[in-house]
């Protein structure tokens, strides 16, 4: 383990993140959107149908919603490293390809995780207030093992890709549905038998089943869970991304 | 083999399925030596670089550099080399300082020395003014010469060029190779150059390897490729060596995505 190489690379993705202010801005639209559309759209139904405030209930969904985008984006972003030559630059270095991998992935995910910062910052403008406030460690820890997650999947996909082709493919069939069969936007009670399996096999709706019961005390499956299932998946992809990413050729 | 040579390659082969690139390749750079490696399109140059220096793992032949084995030593291999890639390798979005500290770190370059040689090298390049630029508002021909500092941060025994000088006008190309050839004399640095300016390889090379089909074909100064071949300059020399087809490359999806993007860039 090179814990230097790890950190450098971890900055590197911080320092363009940061940089690119216009995309951190641009890619908040998108949960803006969402919020007011849905959570003011459904607002009225949902409490007529006795489920209470919607906005309560979709704002850890939108959360997390970003959190999967700009993490499986940053993952997948080595291809974009690959494509103008700096992956050749860390893998011509003394370094082991585990560190460069954890360092992509770390600095992604904590990219990941800031941005959801952000959008748990504007969902108060939008009416949310959380039960809790302890809770809101259990609701960070939770994020960053969805960052963790779907970056290191970004990784694993970048590493088995030659080229974007294949990235609508990976957006329709993977990220959206990821997202809209997760329950982040619907409740998990009374769902057709079929769909029921779809959605407990999607990793995303452990995520926002923690998150839930920690802001708002509403947890489908029970934190215990909930935090089992994200981190196994968490080392499990990790392990796959980094299998993945150790057999990449330049 | 006699330890005044710093980069010795025997037997080097890499079969792609059936096709084989490099085909049983042996040459060796004496220390402090600049050493051009020659060919047409798909010789199997690139392949070789990328061989010496770790990045492809070869099917057979043994690479020795620095005194280390390459199949066994990959950091320590690693570690004696700089590299200056045939296409670009700098991160867009950072400055030219943040890329140099970047490879400092990669290298576990002494944190003290770091800031002097940083800006000794920037200096050298004559890029120190620019250090907190973006690279992508750099010409090409400064991404080169950064790309060359960068090279020479970690103090390499060896250092690969490929193809360093594509794309650049006259006066670029004399300056970069006025700073190689000043490192080369004043450190005692070796220098592995590939190029298609058979006037470039002539100037600069002591001695120059003609690989065609994975097989090296000639191998001498420029003046005995010449005389080998009772021609008058090194053009027609490396023509008489390697024919006058054209050399077609197959594009891989890395050049067709890298086509695209240019695409939506004009866009």
């Amino acid at each position: 383990m090179d814990f230097s190489t790890i950190y450098i690379l971890w900055k590197r993705q911080l320092i363009k993140y940061f940089r690119s202010r216009s995309r951190i801005v641009g890619s908040l639209g998108q949960p803006i959107l969402f919020l007011v559309a849905f959570g003011f759209g459904f607002g009225g139904v949902y409490q007529r149908a006795g489920g209470g405030s919607y906005m309560e209930f979709l704002a850890p969904g939108i959360i997390l919603m970003s959190v999967l985008f700009t993490a499986v984006f940053s993952g997948i972003d080595l291809i974009w490293d690959r494509q103008f030559g700096f992956l050749k630059e860390t893998m011509v270095a003394p370094v082991p390809r585990l560190s460069i991998m954890l360092g992509k992935t770390l600095g992604g995910a904590t990219v990941a995780v800031i941005q959801g910062l952000i959008v748990f910052l504007l969902t108060f403008l939008f009416g949310f207030h959380i039960a809790s406030a302890p809770l809101l460690l259990v609701a960070f820890f939770a994020v960053v093992l969805v960052a963790i997650l779907f970056t290191s999947l970004g990784v694993a996909i970048a590493s088995t890709l030659e080229d974007m082709q294949g990235f609508q493919l990976i957006m329709n069939f993977l990220v959206m549905p990821t997202v809209f069969l997760s329950g982040a936007f619907f409740p998990l009670q009374g769902l057709p038998t079929l769909m029921e399996y779809v959605v407990k096999i999607d990793p995303l709706t452990y995520g926002v089943d923690a998150v839930r019961g920690a802001l708002i005390g509403i947890s489908s499956f029970g934190m215990a869970l909930d935090f089992a299932i994200l981190i196994g998946l968490s080392v499990a992809m990790l392990a796959i991304g980094s299998y993945l990413f150790e057999k990449v050729q330049i | 083999m006699a330890t005044d040579h710093i980069l010795t390659v025997t037997n080097l082969t890499k079969r792609f399925g059936t096709f084989t690139a490099v085909d049983s390749v042996s040459f060796a750079v004496k220390r402090g030596e600049i050493f051009a490696f020659l060919g047409p399109n798909g010789a199997g140059k690139s392949t070789t670089i990328k061989m010496v220096t770790t990045l492809l793992s070869p099917t057979s032949g043994a690479i020795i550099l620095n005194g280390h084995e390459a199949a066994h030593h990959k950091d320590a291999v690693r570690k004696s080399l700089g590299i200056v890639f045939q296409d670009p390798s700098l991160d867009d979005d950072l400055t030219a300082q943040e890329n140099l500290e970047l490879h400092a770190a990669l290298y576990h370059t002494p944190v003290k020395e770091r800031a002097a040689r940083i800006e000794n090298l920037m200096t050298f390049v004559e890029l120190w003014d620019r250090r907190n630029s973006l690279v992508k508002t750099f010409s090409g021909g400064m991404k080169r010469r950064l790309e060359i500092a960068r090279g020479l941060l970690h103090h390499p025994h060896i250092l690969f060029l490929d193809e360093p000088t594509i794309g650049l006008d006259p006066q670029t190309r004399n300056h970069l190779w006025s700073y190689i050839k000043k490192v080369n004399r004043d450190e005692g640095m070796t220098v592995f150059l590939t190029t298609h300016y058979m006037e470039e390889a002539e100037r600069v090379a002591d001695r120059i390897a003609v690989i065609d089909h994975g097989k090296i074909i000639a191998e001498g100064t420029a003046g005995s490729l010449k005389k080998q071949t009772k021609q008058t300059n090194l053009e027609d020399a490396f023509l008489a060596l390697t024919g006058h087809a054209i050399r077609d490359e197959e594009a891989t999806g890395l050049d067709h995505m890298r086509a695209r993007h240019q695409m939506w860039r004009r866009h």
